[in-house]
This record gives C-alpha cells, structure tokens and sequence, in this order.
C-alpha cells in the first residue's frame, strides 16, 4: 500500500535524511530551516540516532563533522546568516574529505535581510562561500517529494565521494505543504561510504586504490588510528608544506567530482524540439515557471524549460546543447542575478540571453515570467 | 633510545615536534601519554581532538585516532563525536586563545552541558604560532607583539569559568610539575562529564623573550618557585596569593553525563533501528 503523506519541505527534508541513514543531527535555530532540528530532534532519538542543539552554528556544523568522522552518517541545516558561518567548517570538511550533507533553506539577505521570506541569494555562497579552491556539489529540490528524495541522494553521493554536499533549499519548498509517496526502503538505493576491508590494514588513510580517487574511510575507534587535518596532507593524512602534495591533493579533490559528472548531474528539463526560448530554473522559482511554461504554451508559444537539480558542478555540456538550438535562454531566479552569470559563461554568444530576478522578498509570479519571455 | 611510552604512544615517524627548544608542550603531551598509560585505555578507542595553534599539533604527533580541526571549534568538533559514540574517550588537547578566545563559547557549553570529554589546555600565554600576540590569559601589564605598551586587558582564569559554567571536574597543572599534572589529567579523563585541566606551559621564544623572563631554566624556576597547592592557598591570604600559580584539584561537582542522558531517552524508543 502506498503511504501517502501531506507534509512540509523541511519535514521531508528530515524523512529523507534518515531514510538515507543519517543518524546524528547538530544545529542551531534559525528562520526558515528551524523545522529542520524540530524534526530531528523529535525523529533521531526514535531511530537511535543523536541529536543536539549546539551553541552556535559554527559549533552545530563542526558537531556534524565530527560525527561523520566517528562513523555517523550526519546533517546540519541553516539558513541566510547560518550558511556564512557554516563555511569554516564547511571547508574542512572538503579537505579532510569528511562526508555530511549541509542543508541551506535560503532566506532573503545580506545579513539579517527578510527572515521569513524567499530567496535565492545563497548560489554563488554554495559554490564560494568557503576559503580556497574546493570541490562543491549543491542539489536544489523543487518540491516537497525532492526534499525527501533528493536530500537521499545528498548523503549518497557525499558518501560516494567523501564530500561535504549541500541541499540548497530555499523557503519556497521548505514551508511548502505538498502531499508526497514515502518510498518504499527497498525501492530507495542506500551508498554508505567504503570503509576498509581490514581496518588495522597498513596503506596510508589517504591513499586511493588504483585507478580511483576516492578514499575508502574508517571509523573512529575501528582500529586504524589515523590523522585528519585540516591543513595540506599527504596520503597518510599528515601535514606537509610538499608543493607537489598540495598541488596533487587540491587537483584529486576537485578530480573526484569533475571526472563523475555523469554521476553527478541531475537535471530536469522540458524542451520540445521547435522550442525557441529555453527558461533556466531551479528550486522553488521553478515551480512559477512549470505554470507560466503551460500557459504560454496554451497560448501557441514556443517555449521549455531547463532546471538544474544538481547546480554546482553546473551542466555545462547540457546547457550548451539547448543553447545551440534555441533563439533565447532566459534566466529566472530569486536574487539579483547569480547562476544567470554561469549561464552567460556557458552559452557564451550561441544565442540571446535575458534574465528576470527579484530581491523583495515576494515570490516571482508566473505572469512576471510570461511578461519578461514576451518582452523580447 | 626512545622510551617504552614513546614507542607505544608517538608516531615516532612525524617527530622531531614542531615547538621550539624549551617550549612546555612536549612536557605535557608526556603527561598525557602517560595517563593514559595509567589509566590503561585502549588506545584504539581514544579520540584527540586538538584546534588550531602550537598546542594542536599535538594531535600529529600522539597514536590515537586523531583529528586536528579548526581555530577553537575542537570542543564543537568532540562534542559530535563524543555524542554520536559515546563508547569513544574523547580528549580535547587546546591552547589558551583556541580555548578561550576564539573557543570560549564552546568551552562554557560543553562545561554547561557535562559532556564526557576531557579537555586540556596547555596555556603559554601568548598566541605562539602567529608570533607572540597577547591572549586572554595574557597577565595584565605584560607584553605581546600586539600589546607593544603592554596588555590593558584583565586575563582569564580558564578552570574557574569552567567550574562556572557547569564543569563537573577542574584542576590546574604545569609543565614544572609532571607528576602532579599527569596525575591530574588522569582524574580527569576518569571523572565522568567535562573535566577541564589547564596546564601552564612556557613559550621561551614569545612570551619570554618579550617579557624578559630570562631562560627557559628561568621560566620552569619561575613556575616552581610560584606554584602554590591548592592546599596551601587555602592559608595564604589574596594578597599572598597575587601572581601565584594554584595547582591541584580546583573543583569536583555531580551531574548527569549529557551522552548517559540520551542514550535513556533513545532507549524509551526501544533503542537500535527503526
């Protein structure tokens, strides 16, 4: 039988993560992923997993790292102002190859901006709020049924490739109220991390098997005593000023990410063959853009649209394609115009680029998105 | 020849250390292999946890499974660990601006919380990895680089705002006094709930040489000649006691184990998977 629920994007968010087997919560409360810890907090303890409250939103993101690091599949999740502050932490987590999923509900800034309402201002943040060159995945749910599936799919590939992932949702879907299929568990596939086959095994913490670029990864107290740090390392896990290490280890970081592209990206699109305009969208707006596509198309238009699931690493093969074959790309998303930047390096001059944002707080309307296709 | 504690406790590969002749954090590490020698842990099952600074590379250095983490966030850092596997010795090894600056609101709630993790700091009193700026436990009047007409700020006493804020366990040690302070560190680790141990350290190269406190025989004299127990402080008066290093037990208090606490609350739910 079916099980059919109505419930909200942050809880799904919460349903989601511990379907994917997380089982240890940190966070700090804050408007509008606040759902987020109230549903860990009430769910983890029925699952025997931990949560905790900590004191700031640092210290709820480095709980999280540490307790990926003793074995724990963990999350955090923040919005606006948390996200800056998560980026410390974030970043270690990216050099000690520590998996954990890192929700956003993104909310309207800078700084304390709109509390309570939408935004998509945190894009760029995803990709460069942390110091340093490292690699990034950030998946953007649209509605509650992929804040449940796609947060699943956060954890398997943060497991996959030992790597931080941020679920980048926004306020749209983290208060949206829709009625979702919870899966069945065996319909939904579960990554853990590769742990070594023996843990007392002598190859360096660090090392990759042959041909891959992935560590395998052991538990804290499974008997392989090893080093994490935060600085440069070699392959055994210990600081090193060794230009060539930094520069192998840097690269093989962003490597593991750029060379699975195939794995990694996920994108849903709607693109008709004498489609002449192509809108790009992701996460919340997208859902004024499935209603505005439908209406001109009633209305004899010849539109589509594209919308990135997985944003960083962004699409880039994919959006050239569309870019060949339609007249005009437009842009629609909730902030002064971050990801249309990525687009416009993209599509370089292979067709007319437009872009509709909007930074006060209230929603983009379909007919701002039907107005801003026919202007031109 | 290294020692039999050396060989079992040290990465013997990643030594020489890193801190400068006569700095007091080698001393102290000791002290901490050796507690947990005396203690008997299984080593496979202790985690050090350190931050950022001289302190922290202790982490590198000793055969546990170690993780070196961010400026101040190592309590952070341990308190994830210690409450997703509380079956796990967690040790905190930290310095005092990692601590207590940077670190301070992480200090005071896992003092709050009594959570099972040992924390130790070894206080030299001075930022000595960035090059000798003043720190909150920098004495009043003394000189760091960023103190250059002398510190204005009044120092931290680390156990006391522990005991403050809720740790269940505080003492105060030196690298002077290993015994003593291995002792102590060894009652912490078995204490249950956050048990703070401030170690003070020398840094010859920063605090000293700026201050003129002469040699790092100076310096260790300096920490013998004005340590006081905490047996005698109780007869010496405030006035006695100005300048003095108390060492020993400082606090001891009862509370419920934050991790004991919410295995109770899991176990409502039957514990294990669902």
């Amino acid at each position: 039988m079916k099980k059919i629920r109505l419930m909200q994007g942050n809880e799904a968010c919460v349903e989601g993560a511990i379907a994917a087997g997380c089982r240890f919560y940190a966070g700090y409360p804050i408007t509008p992923s606040t759902e987020i810890a109230e549903g860990c907090a009430v769910r983890m303890p029925q699952v025997g997993g931990h949560f905790i409250q900590m004191e700031d939103e640092i210290a709820g993101c480095a709980a999280a790292v540490g307790a990926s690091a003793a074995g724990v599949k963990s999350m955090t999740a923040t919005s606006g102002p948390g996200f800056s502050l998560k980026q410390e932490n974030l970043g270690y987590a990216c050099i000690t190859e520590i998996p954990f999923v890192l929700v956003d509900v993104q909310r309207a800034g800078p700084s304390t901006g709109l509390p309570t309402s939408p935004s998509q201002g945190d894009v760029m943040q995803a990709k460069w709020g942390t110091h340093g060159d490292h690699p990034v995945i950030a998946i953007a749910p649209s509605s509650v049924e992929e804040c449940y599936r796609k947060c699943v799919r956060c954890f398997n590939l943060a497991e996959k490739y030992r790597t931080p992932v941020i679920f980048l949702m926004d306020e749209i879907v983290g208060h949206l109220r829709e009625s979702i299929e919870i899966p069945e568990e065996s319909e939904l596939e579960i990554i853990n991390r590769s742990c070594p086959e023996d843990p007392t095994h002598t190859a360096p913490a660090y090392s990759c098997k042959k041909g891959e670029l992935v560590p395998c990864m052991a538990p804290f107290g499974s008997g392989e005593r090893y080093n994490i740090t935060g600085l440069i390392h070699g392959e055994d896990g210990f600081p090193t000023n060794s230009t060539k290490t930094a520069d192998a280890q840097v690269k093989r970081l962003i490597a593991k990410i750029e060379e699975n592209l195939d794995d990694i990206l996920e994108w849903e699109e709607d693109m008709p063959e004498d489609a002449e305009t192509c809108i790009v969208c992701y996460g919340g707006t997208a859902r004024s853009v499935y209603s505005a596509v439908e209406e001109m198309r009633n209305a004899g238009e010849k539109v589509g649209f594209f919308r990135p699931i997985t944003v960083w690493p962004f699409p880039v093969e994919k959006m050239t394609e569309i870019s060949k074959k339609v007249k005009k790309v437009v842009v629609v998303e909730h902030n002064n115009g971050q990801l249309v930047l990525e687009v416009e390096r993209v599509i370089k001059n292979n067709c007319a680029l437009d872009f509709l944002g909007k930074v006060n707080g209230t929603v983009i309307t379909p007919d701002e998105v039907i107005a801003k296709v026919k202007e031109g | 020849m290294a020692s039999k504690l050396v060989d079992k406790y040290f990465r013997e590969d990643h030594l020489p250390h890193i801190w400068c002749p006569g700095c007091g954090h080698g001393v102290l590490m000791r002290d901490v292999a050796q507690a947990v020698e005396n203690l008997g842990l299984d080593q496979n099952k202790v985690v050090l946890v350190s931050g950022i600074g001289c302190s922290s590379r202790a982490a590198g250095y000793m055969d546990f499974n170690t993780m070196h983490t961010t400026h101040g966030r190592a309590l952070a850092f341990a308190t994830g660990i210690k409450m997703a596997r509380p079956d796990l010795e967690v040790i905190c090894i930290m310095g005092d601006g990692d601590a207590s600056a940077i670190g301070g609101n992480h200090l005071i709630h896992a003092a709050r919380r009594n959570i099972g993790i040992t924390a130790i700091i070894f206080n030299n009193n001075i930022y000595g990895m960035t090059g000798g700026q003043y720190s909150p436990t920098t004495p009043y009047g003394e000189k760091g680089t960023t103190a250059p007409y002398g510190n204005i700020d009044r120092s931290f006493n680390i156990p006391k705002i522990a005991e403050a804020a809720g740790a269940t366990y505080t003492a105060r040690g030196s690298a002077f006094d290993a015994v003593r302070t291995t002792k102590l560190i060894e009652e912490g680790i078995r204490h249950k709930g956050f048990s703070v141990i401030e170690c003070a350290s020398i840094c010859p190269t920063y605090y000293g040489r700026k201050n003129k406190k002469g040699s790092v025989v100076d310096m260790y004299r300096w920490q013998k000649e004005n340590s006081v127990t905490v047996e005698k402080a109780k007869t010496m008066t405030p006035e006695e006691l100005k300048g003095k290093l108390i060492i020993g037990e400082l606090s001891r208090d009862e509370f419920p184990e934050l991790t004991e606490q919410y295995q109770k609350i899991i176990e409502k739910f039957g514990k294990g998977e669902k």
